[in-house]
């Protein structure tokens, strides 16, 4: 195993580990999604057969905004949460590069969000087929958009990361640096309401589209942050 | 001992300054640490001492001078290669309190890619004393029992060879701190050179083997021993039971006695180049004046004298 695997296994496995131990982190990371896919559940549940024409797998675009919002939790903590431990001047005093530091805090924020979006989409999947109208489920459960969600969901998890990353290398209140990752989550929200209400019409070549950004912005999102994490201002810097 | 550790410094600085905006951190330092050294840092608070030391560790640049640590050219570029190479063991413990002691060790074992980590924090545990406390939430030690964990986190890169300790018997009692002081003699017998920052000036003393005295400047930098023959002059202290009639004619032909003056009713302060030869003459002089002698001794001057006359005086330090 290389020094660089090395050094970002062990801040992946100390952030789960943290994470672990931290239950309004693990309590947060469980509402949102609940909060998320309870009212298009109950909406599902509840249509009529005659409503089903209308639907084109609309509430699985909804929750797209899952994966924009649960790792803004962890990721807006990952650096500033350290700050304010009192933590990352011992961190930032050994062998470790600012780039494996931030892949290892971006690795463990990506593996439970992933874990609880999927699963979230799973349970929503799962109950739509045991209660909701066999007519409404057919028109939900279309697999263009379930391939669209398991696409999208890494993608948009790792994008809501870099971000969240961002703000904590900005900020130095958690506080205000989680109300900052919430906000940035938001534009995704927006969008996938507005492709739910076809206001934007979804297509398959707009789906690539979206990915292709997606996936150069996630590439770019470690650079620039990388790049960002500046050590003396965070070490200098009042708390 | 390695060839590098033979040969070379372990750190030098020359002419290092940083500035943050208008606000001086430290300007003008310069001093060399040699292998197996151990190097006080000392000076009040906001005179420079952790931004010395956090710029040494590459976590802040300096405005300007130069600097090698491990023998590696203080450079952005060379960031990575000095941190391998060095221990930090800052002020503040910094401690993930939420893991026990041996996983918060186990992530900076990683960190520096240790072969072995299970052995090595096994072998920093029972170094510090705290074999019996592996599995203990750091957040629930006391502040000695942390400051322990800080340390063993300073001696798990057993690779290093500069280690910096920042008041690392601060929350320690006794017992503790006398273990530390062998850790650190520990590391002067490896061959590492051992950068210490502390405001116990005795236990500088006991420790190092050149000090600095740093209030945003350098005041002076040598042995302890050194500083006191510069700054003070040796003196004989003679008390009589009472008062010497004629004291002039009694100390005034001893040889190697420079100079004298009373200190209360029947104390004599000698100004002498040699103790050695002074002291012999002065008992002889007061045996054939029939003083009753109490006692002749060499005064000894601490290095918080030392300390108080080149920093005391100083205005206060800028705030950090």
């Amino acid at each position: 195993m290389s020094a660089t695997t090395t050094r970002v296994r062990a801040i992946y496995r100390k952030e789960l580990r943290e994470y672990r131990r931290n239950g309004s982190i693990v309590s947060t990371m469980a509402a949102i999604p609940l909060a998320l896919v309870v009212f298009p559940l109950i909406l599902v549940i509840a249509l009529p057969p005659s409503a089903a024409s209308s639907l084109h797998g609309d509430p699985l675009v909804i929750l797209l905004g899952i994966p924009a919002l649960i790792p803004s939790i962890v990721a807006t903590y990952a650096v500033v949460g350290e700050r304010v431990q009192g933590t990352l001047e011992p961190l930032l005093t050994t062998a470790i590069r600012r780039e494996e530091l931030l892949l290892g805090k971006a690795l463990a924020a990506l593996v439970p969000s992933l874990a609880i979006a999927y699963a979230t989409y799973a349970g929503f999947l799962l109950c739509t087929e045991l209660f909701a109208q066999p007519a409404v489920t057919a028109a939900v459960v279309q697999w263009p958009y379930v391939v669209a969600q398991v696409v999208f969901t890494p993608l948009i998890i790792t994008l809501s990361i870099w971000v969240g990353i961002a703000i904590s290398t900005r900020c130095s209140d958690v506080r205000v640096a989680q109300q900052l990752g919430t906000l940035a989550g938001l534009p995704v929200l927006a969008v996938a309401y507005l492709v739910s209400f076809d206001v934007i019409h979804a297509s398959t070549g707009l789906a690539l589209g979206i990915a292709v950004v997606l996936l150069v912005l996630d590439g770019l999102g470690w650079r620039f942050v990388s790049a960002a994490f500046d050590r003396e201002r965070l070490i200098t810097s009042a708390r | 001992m390695t060839d590098t550790k033979r040969g070379g410094l372990a750190l030098s600085a020359q002419n290092l300054t940083k500035r943050f905006g208008d606000r001086v951190a430290f300007e003008d330092v310069s001093f060399e640490i040699g292998y197996g050294e151990v190097f006080g840092f000392l000076g009040p608070n906001g005179a420079g001492k952790t931004t010395t030391v956090r710029t040494l560790a590459t976590l802040i640049a300096p405005t300007s001078g130069s600097a090698t640590v491990a023998g590696i050219a203080l450079a952005p570029e060379n960031g990575a290669r000095i941190r391998q190479r060095i221990s930090v063991m800052p002020e503040s413990p910094g401690l993930y309190a939420r893991l026990t002691v041996a996983e918060n060790l186990e992530c900076f074992a990683g960190l520096y890619a240790l072969p072995d980590p299970r052995q090595q924090i096994d072998r920093v545990l029972r170094a510090v004393n705290l074999a019996g406390r592996a599995d203990d939430l750091c957040g629930k030690l006391s502040k000695g029992l942390r400051q322990r964990v800080s340390l063993a986190r300073a001696l798990l890169n057993d690779t290093a060879d500069v280690i910096f300790l920042d008041e690392p018997t601060s929350g320690l009692d006794p017992a503790a701190a006398r273990e530390v002081h062998d850790l650190i003699d520990g590391f002067r017998k490896r061959g590492v050179a051992v950068f210490l920052t502390t405001h116990r000036l005795e236990e500088a003393e006991r420790l190092c083997d050149r000090v600095a005295l740093l209030n945003t400047t350098l005041r002076a930098v040598g042995p302890p021993d050194e500083l006191r023959e510069q700054l003070f002059a040796k003196t004989l202290t003679v008390r009589t039971v009472t008062p010497i009639l004629e004291p002039d004619r009694v100390f005034g032909g001893i040889p190697a006695v420079e100079g004298w003056r009373q200190d209360g009713t029947a104390t004599y302060l000698l100004t002498v180049s040699d103790p050695t030869v002074a002291a012999p003459h002065a008992t002889r002089a007061l045996a054939a004046s029939g003083a009753d002698v109490l006692s002749i001794a060499e005064s000894h001057h601490s290095l918080e004298d030392v300390y108080l006359e080149l920093i005391g005086e100083d205005t206060e330090a800028v705030p950090q």
